[in-house]
């Protein structure tokens, strides 16, 4: 059975190691897609509707056109089709600089029938709303629902019941680099292309599909990317129209998204709101749950959110609904559909626990079954100083309030086939490993060379690690669902043991033992019966004289793991005269299985929680029912977590056994709810919809007193 | 943005003289251009000409002597906050100053082209929307999303003024020079400051051809106390959803005079008369300080989104109040 050895035997898997592309990414020496500059190269631009609902009437190209340094004018929507949200492509130009192409588009002029938008959720729900999706009644999907039990039964064992609305906004992703493109043909079979994504090998399939091509013949480059959160894993128009551009015009053609698109098209998190009654018996045990939730993924479906989250109840019934309103379309986005979900199911569990005068974490130990996370509530409760919180909510006269609270998520993140690896030793002693998959940020090659490194006895620095390029052919999945590293290492580990096992059989016979004897020191190989026996590692290599080892590996299931609990505590402050809210700390609890990198896992599990911290006190989209139009596409009024938002974060990488197991998404569940059960227990007022941000606590305040 | 010519300026009779060629928006000013360049990026405006101020000469001075400050329209944002003399006698102005965006902001944004800023208001910074104060039909704020919109005199179009200086110097009783074709003239910083009901499109007197070239405040009366006080959702950048500037001349706990003037809640600094009577002449107290938050709000006719704002301004008063009195 394969596996990664016990921790005493390992010398860099599960410690922590800086990242390698650090430093360059610190001094910008790392290239990103925005920093691709090709000789020659053109700048694409695409004109978007500013309108929400609309038949295209009429599109004239010709003054673009005729603009000077204009190279292609393109439509990217017929004549008689609808737009049907503001940012909705219309049309593209590529132009010798980015100022032109700025004004070419501003010079298509477009001839619309304007037709009747909705952009909120109530108003795509309330009756007589203009219809906007043909197969959806009154904008909304077929509900979907889910039993389990008799929830009238029950609902008469209750001892305690709640009734309540929660809700999340709509979130986007806020990608810091926008989505985008750098589309050369170096011929007219061969297509190179730079693409800020988390899918290397999808888009380089989409595009071959697409433009009609051999896959081996489009070559995809991501050698850094600005984030991506779910949002990254397909070309989307914007390539696409990056590559026709290049094609028509033969040039190279930089086509990145504006802040203000990236808000509009570029993907979000779908709304929720949802009605829930819950029940439990006064022993504490959960014992009935009826929710109705409606979320809104704009033109798309897709708005799904958990519930009932993590805790066990035996009776529940649950029914969503998706609503379609006139904006840009849901995308993933970390974890989809769980934040929402237990922000709302960590509120409730903790106004049941209050009727029911217990304790909240008391509250969640009955009613979780999850081993883990039982533990994971004794050490974040220590670690946050539990017995500190407020045993009254809301008590005491002074002006600032602190709280605390706790929530819950739950992940897989085990990974899966699929990745094809190769692990080369030369004979001058240099080590390279390479592997389709890409660093989406989470420090995959920081990973893969620790990996190569532990088994080769090595230093990481020893290995050159290439990803984020599909011209090898060594395919990967894309990097979502947690499963980057699962999938990845699993291949890698195997591919270098096989490298090493060919290595030892070459120099066996020089060392005068069996290969099984062979072990690897630090840089240098021996004979674990004689210990004289001792090589360097380049003295080793030196035996392959013209050739080298080349190696692929396999996924074997036993190196990784599915299940990814984790447990969250906050404390806040709360200026009760300004409603301002300070997170003071978060106390993060993260099962992680192996962690390869304790380094960057731990950064993960604080990105995670950054990301939680903005949909809890900060992010929303505001969609204006008048105009239609997005209010704060940009990142003004559209507020994302700073410096001084960002609380001190106690990450604890929760590692219970030694199989790998992803955790780029869990880290983000349950920071809101956690906060919000927080700032309950400050101001005793609780506001059941995110974000918790001023206005809503004062007027909170206000409505208590 | 639209091209535009480039000038340089060489003189301020110059620049009114180019100024005085056309009307409003023909040719603008440009210092830091914090405001201005997204405006333009934004196609907000579109001007033919842009004159570079900060070629201009002495401009950019920080005087403080024993009568008061002079400060030039080019001194910086970070220069106010930073200048020792203003942090230590006029603490309002330092504090407003030092809350102003980010470092990077204040570095290069001045103090002219703080006080001549341009609403926030999304409406307004969307080229799409025809909106009241573009010359359009209505304010979308009254029936839209107006969370951050004003309270106080907003009648008929609802934007807040974003300047944090300038409720700072209004309640230092700051006079602001302006130069124009004629010569220059000065008057009271808080007369400078219109109300929409006066004039929809601007927020201040500035005519067509004139220029603000220096800022005069007072040197504070002895036991003078003073706060800035900025409520707002996040640390950095962040513009004021309320704010209080408070200049207090206390003997002990009794205030002798009060100037108390609120930012981000109407469309020009504003001045509360009714929140310095409160306070002027008595000894504050916990109830003193409250009726001075009650009063100072208490004409506040607040939109759909932005009831808060009432209750988060007559705190941050009395706030300011009690302050004063500790």
């Amino acid at each position: 059975m394969a596996s990664w050895g016990e921790a005493s035997e390992s010398r860099l898997i599960g410690k922590r190691v800086t990242r390698l592309s650090g430093k360059d990414k610190v001094t910008g020496k790392a290239k990103y897609t925005f920093d691709i500059n090709e000789p020659g190269m053109l700048y694409g631009r695409i004109l978007r509707s500013e309108t929400a609902h609309a038949t295209v009437m009429g599109i004239d190209l010709s003054e673009a056109e005729a603009l000077p340094g204009v190279k292609a004018v393109i439509p990217l929507i017929e004549v008689g089709n609808k737009l049907r949200y503001q940012g909705q492509e219309i049309a593209a130009v590529a132009a010798e600089t980015d100022d032109i192409a700025k004004d070419a588009i501003r010079l298509i002029h477009v001839d619309l029938e304007e037709l009747p938008h909705v952009v909120t959720e109530d108003d795509a729900m309330a009756e007589g709303a203009p219809q906007i999706r043909e197969d959806w009644a009154n904008n909304q999907s077929e509900p979907n629902v889910r039993e389990d039990g008799d929830i009238n039964t029950g609902f008469d064992e209750a001892a305690v019941e709640v009734e309540a609305t929660y809700h999340t906004p709509v979130q986007t992703h806020v990608c810091l680099e926008t989505h985008g493109h750098v589309a050369k043909w170096e011929d007219e079979q061969n297509l190179t292309v730079w693409a800020s994504t988390q899918g290397v090998f999808g888009v380089r399939n989409d595009f071959a599909q697409h433009f009609e091509l051999p896959a081996n013949q489009v070559r995809v480059i991501t050698e850094h990317m600005g984030g991506g959160f779910g949002s990254k894993f397909g070309p989307g128009i914007e390539g696409r129209t990056a590559v026709e551009l290049a094609r028509i015009t033969g040039k190279a053609v930089k086509l990145m998204l504006t802040r203000k698109a990236e808000h509009l098209v570029a993907g979000n998190r779908p709304s929720m709101t949802q009605q829930v009654r819950a029940g439990a018996t006064s022993d504490g045990r959960l014992i009935a749950y009826d929710m109705k939730g409606y979320g809104t993924g704009g033109i798309s479906s897709g708005a799904g959110f958990t519930g009932p989250y993590v805790y066990h109840v035996p009776n529940s019934r649950a029914e969503r609904v998706n609503v379609a309103v006139n904006a840009g379309n849901q995308r993933a986005m970390r974890a989809p559909g769980h934040p929402q979900g237990a922000f709302a199911m960590d509120s409730l569990m903790d106004e049941l626990a209050e009727k029911l005068g217990m304790d909240p974490v008391e509250f969640r130990r009955i009613n979780d079954p999850n081993e883990v996370r039982q533990a994971q509530y004794t050490l974040g409760a220590q670690e946050i100083g539990w017995h500190r919180r407020n045993s009254v909510p809301g008590s005491g006269t002074s002006v600032k309030k602190r709280g605390m609270g706790v929530g819950s998520g739950q992940w897989g993140g085990g990974g899966g086939r699929g990745t094809e690896a190769r692990v080369t030793i030369n004979a001058d002693g240099t080590v390279e490993a390479v592997t389709g998959t890409q660093d989406i940020g989470t420090g995959i090659r920081t990973v893969i060379a620790m990996i190569v490194a532990e088994e080769f006895g090595l230093e990481t620095t020893d290995v050159r690690v290439k990803v984020g390029d599909s011209q090898p052919g060594l395919p990967s999945g894309g990097s979502g669902g947690s499963q980057t590293t699962p999938s990845v290492a699993p291949v890698i580990k195997t591919a270098a043991a096989a490298a090493k096992q060919k290595l030892f059989e070459r120099i066996a016979p020089l060392l005068d033992a069996p290969v099984g004897d062979l072990r690897v020191g630090t840089g240098t190989i021996y004979v674990v019966s004689d210990r004289t026996k001792t090589i360097t590692w380049k003295q080793a290599t030196g035996q392959l004289g013209m050739e080298s080892i080349s190696e692929g590996g396999t996924w074997e299931e036993d190196l990784r793991q599915n299940g990814a609990a984790g447990t969250q505590f906050a404390e806040v402050e709360i200026d009760t005269q300004t409603g301002a809210i300070r997170v003071i700390k978060i106390v993060a609890v993260q099962d992680c299985g192996l962690a390869i990198n304790r380094l960057t896992t731990e950064s993960q599990v604080n990105g995670g929680v950054i990301m939680g911290l903005g949909q809890a006190i900060l992010e929303e989209r505001f969609m204006d029912p008048v105009t239609g139009r997005m209010l704060n596409a940009n990142l003004e009024d559209y507020k994302v977590p700073g410096t001084f938002e960002i609380p001190e974060i106690k990450s604890i990488v929760f590692d219970t056994h030694r199989k790998v197991t992803g955790v780029g998404e869990p880290p983000c569940i349950p920071t809101p709810g956690a906060i919000a059960n927080a700032v309950y227990n400050a101001i005793g007022v609780r506001i059941r919809s995110l974000p918790i941000t001023p206005d809503k606590i004062l007027d909170a305040l206000a409505e208590k007193a | 943005m639209e091209k535009f010519s480039y000038v340089n300026a060489t003189s301020l009779e110059q620049v009114t003289s180019l100024l005085s060629e056309s009307g409003w928006g023909e040719v603008m000013l440009i210092a830091g251009g914090t405001d201005l360049l997204a405006e333009l990026k934004e196609y907000i405006e579109t001007p033919k000409t842009l004159v570079n101020l900060k070629t201009l000469p002495g401009m950019d001075s920080i005087e403080a002597d024993a009568s008061g400050l002079k400060i030039g329209a080019l001194a910086t944002v970070a220069d106010i906050a930073m200048h020792p003399t203003i942090q230590h006698h006029y603490t309002v102005l330092s504090q407003a100053a030092g809350s102003v965006a980010t470092p990077q902001i204040r570095n290069v944004g001045t103090l002219g082209g703080n006080l001549c800023q341009r609403p926030r208001c999304w409406y307004y910074r969307d080229e799409s929307t025809d909106c009241l104060k573009k010359g359009g039909d209505i304010c979308y704020a009254v029936d839209g999303l107006s969370k951050y919109h004003a309270i106080l005199g907003g009648d008929p179009v609802y934007i807040v003024h974003p300047s944090d200086l300038a409720p700072a110097l209004i309640a230092l009783g700051a006079s602001v020079k302006i130069v124009g074709p004629e010569g220059e003239k000065t008057m009271s910083l808080e007369e400078f400051f219109t109300l929409p009901a006066a004039n929809p499109f601007r927020e201040n007197v500035l005519e067509p051809n004139e220029i603000v070239v220096e800022v005069s405040v007072p040197a504070p009366k002895p036991n003078t106390k003073s706060f800035y006080l900025k409520a707002r959702e996040k640390g950095a950048p962040d513009f004021a959803l309320s704010s209080v500037a408070g200049v207090f001349e206390m003997d002990g706990k009794t205030c002798k005079t009060a100037s108390i003037v609120l930012g981000g809640v109407a469309p020009a600094p504003w001045r509360s008369k009714e929140a310095e009577a409160a306070v002027t002449g008595k000894m504050i107290d916990e109830s003193v300080s409250q009726q001075a938050g009650t009063d100072a709000v208490k004409d506040a006719e607040p939109l759909n989104d932005n009831m808060y704002k009432v209750t988060l301004t007559r705190n941050l008063v009395s706030r300011a109040a009690m302050m004063a009195a500790s």
